[in-house]
């Protein structure tokens, strides 16, 4: 990836950013339905996509918004659809199909914390499928992940989903719209114009394995064979980023915003002789298992800690990276506001640099503020 | 002039009859049950779409039941939607391409069940689509079970009994809920039980597509269907089973017209008033001509 053009910097918020993005990587069509902290994302391609002969639809329900991208991706415009973890529960449906149908659907989830892991690289839906999830640790790094979005969908006709939160949305940056160079990729000689219509060879967009009659047809099973072996090799597209991982004695891994404060945490650890590295995922789907596993054989690794921002979601993907070479620690906690929407108290650099310390020096992991009235207290019969 | 005109060559030349199918069929086999009427649906659309001339700008967007069977078989560019969703995916479609004409291709259980708030949305968003529902009141592809649109009585294989209103609840009437919406330019209810009700609906689908290319708003075609095997009545008996149940309550008629809209029910009073004239016509001593 190279920039090509740079504009000055502007004080920009994070969702007209995102948004400024999705159309200078082509983005024509955009359906969505108010959800907090997504809608912003929505109100500025509202705004701004009619403006370059773009369409943004404010759909009646998740569902329909869905639908209206898929409709809109098979005719080979780029296209996407967002929402909080929540209204992408209400997509899932939509999500597995239109990955079979080899859609290259982008997603803005502006989720509401980091409770939503295994949603995006697990999935809800039916079947075998798999999304590439891009979690931007910033506005900036936002701005080149929607980009990478477009051109990665296409590239694999697979969705891709960007795994972002409250701060990436609302947080205001000083950036500018840097339009990132992409290979040329492949003609859509799939999508549907109706110009072949009558033709004898009329094109089909489906999930389903069939096809016209007189030409080959894969079937359900032939489909589902064909999916799955396009998911390995999604796996090169894994990005992942380290840093004092060499002469670590306790590795952190830790993805999107958060990790920014897991990073300049460890940096303040280091200056204080703490010899402690870090790993953050880029990728969430493909997960750096190769390099969670090389950070933890390293030489004086003697424990690896995950931090997020869910009850450990993270953690289990940490887990099979490690495998075994060190123990692994949760170290994270759920953390919203009182709202559910925003930022919790964990969220925090000083919290966090105590809960870094506290397991790299084997002590027991501090208790989070205000957390003990909400612990759920095992009753009578349960004994 | 003689009934058969023998001064010149015909213009057209006579097809053999197993060759009758519309030109946007790719096959004339199907994978329908004896009796359904769907083919009939099927066959009466994309000829309509072949006689506007805009088959090069037309897509189908294709719900779920027996009729998705059609998907491979109909040579038109296609998109494979979800059961219920194919509202959604048709606005996509049209909003990028807005030249092109573009259909929906459900059924009962698709589009009154799972899908109705998609449909009545697209239809107040008036979007310019046109929405094709093939109704025959019951699922077909599962067997033959109660949907939305099964009238009061209908037995079906989750109301053995029949349909009973207390407890199953009444069936909708699709056509009439769209009809009300401002973005619907032009709905209708036609049918396939015999030769005039087919030519009737031939023409609902003409004026549903040329409403939708001259962009005046939603188009809503309603066809209710023979399905035979899934009401459990003789082949043969299908179009006056339907006649005598779905045709009953889901009248046939021109539901918005022109900015007229018409209920069911004054659809009905329109058919009673006809029928008591021709009555009393015959009463007379016969139809004069």
């Amino acid at each position: 990836m190279s920039a090509t053009t740079t504009s000055d910097r502007v004080l920009m918020e994070g969702s007209e950013a995102l948004a400024r993005a999705a159309i200078a990587a082509g983005c024509r069509f955009f359906a969505g339905y108010p959800m907090t902290p997504f809608t912003e994302v929505l109100e500025h391609l509202a705004r701004l996509l009619p403006e370059v002969g773009g369409v943004c639809i404010n759909a009646e329900s998740e569902l329909e918004a869905v639908g209206m991208a898929w409709g809109a991706l098979a005719t080979g415009a780029r296209a996407a659809t967002g929402s909080t973890g929540q209204g992408l529960s209400l997509m899932q449906e939509s999500f597995s199909e239109l990955t079979l149908a080899e859609l290259p659907l982008v997603i803005f989830n502006m989720a509401r914390g980091q409770q939503d892991y295994f949603q995006a690289t697990r999935g809800g839906g039916h079947g075998d499928y798999r999304h590439i999830v891009l979690a931007p640790q910033d506005v900036r790094e936002g701005v080149e992940h929607v980009q990478l979005a477009f051109h990665l969908a296409d590239k694999w006709r697979n969705p891709v989903l960007i795994y972002g939160d409250y701060l990436l949305a609302h947080t205001q940056e000083a950036i500018s719209i840097e339009t990132v160079a992409f290979p040329e990729l492949p003609k859509k000689d799939w999508a549907v114009d109706g110009s072949l219509s009558g033709s004898g060879r009329s094109r089909g967009v489906t999930s389903l394995g069939v096809s016209k009659v007189g030409e080959p047809a894969m079937g359900q099973e032939g489909k589902a064979q064909y999916i799955a072996t396009k998911i390995p090799l999604m796996e090169r597209e894994v990005r992942v980023e380290q840093g004092y991982c060499d002469d670590a004695e306790t590795v952190v891994v830790a993805f999107g915003s958060p990790a920014k404060f897991v990073k300049y945490a460890i940096a303040q650890l280091r200056e204080a002789g703490h010899r402690i590295g870090y790993v953050r995922p880029i990728t969430l789907w493909p997960f750096p298992y190769a390099a969670v596993a090389a950070a933890a054989g390293g030489p004086n690794v003697r424990r690896v800690g995950s931090f997020e921002l869910s009850a450990g979601q993270l953690v289990e993907d940490v887990r099979i990276g490690v495998g075994g070479q060190a123990p692994v620690t949760f170290i994270g906690g759920v953390s919203t506001d009182h709202s559910g929407f925003g930022v919790g108290r964990i969220l925090d650099v000083e919290l966090i640099a105590d809960r870094i310390l506290a397991l790299h020096e084997d002590r027991e992991l501090p208790l989070i503020p205000g957390y003990e009235q909400y612990s759920y207290q095992i009753q009578e019969h349960q004994k | 002039m003689s009934i058969i005109d023998t001064s010149s060559a015909p213009t057209v030349p006579a097809r053999k009859v197993e060759a009758l199918k519309p030109d946007l069929l790719l096959t004339q086999e199907h994978h329908m049950c004896p009796g359904c009427g769907e083919p009939l649906a099927v066959r009466q659309f994309l000829e309509t779409i072949e006689e506007l001339g805009v088959a090069t700008r037309t897509i189908a967007v294709a719900g779920i039941g027996c009729y998705t069977s059609f998907s491979g078989s109909m040579d038109v560019d296609l998109v494979q939607a979800l059961h219920g969703r194919a509202p959604s995916v048709a606005t996509g479609v049209k909003r990028m391409l807005p030249d092109s004409l573009v259909f929906t291709l459900q059924g009962d259980g698709d589009m009154v069940n799972e899908g109705l708030q998609e449909v009545l949305h697209t239809a107040a968003r008036g979007e310019k689509v046109t929405c094709i529902l093939l109704n025959n009141g019951v699922f077909g592809e599962t067997g033959g079970h109660m949907t939305a649109t099964s009238v009061i009585g209908q037995r079906t294989k989750n109301s053995l009994d029949g349909r009973d209103a207390e407890y199953h609840g009444y069936p909708i009437l699709i056509g009439d809920l769209i009809a009300q919406l401002q973005g619907a330019s032009y709905v209708a209810r036609g049918s396939v039980h015999n030769a005039g009700s087919v030519a009737r609906t031939r023409k609902m689908f003409k004026r549903a597509f040329e409403s939708q290319l001259r962009g005046e708003g939603f188009t809503f075609v309603e066809v209710l269907t023979m399905c035979p095997t899934g009401w459990f009545v003789p082949t043969a008996d299908g179009p006056t089973y339907m006649q005598e149940t779905l045709g009953e309550v889901h009248i046939m008629g021109e539901l918005k017209a022109e900015g007229r809209v018409r209920t069911t029910e004054e659809l009905h009073a329109e058919n009673v008033a006809k029928q008591r004239e021709l009555d009393e016509q015959i009463a007379r001593g016969g139809i004069e001509k």
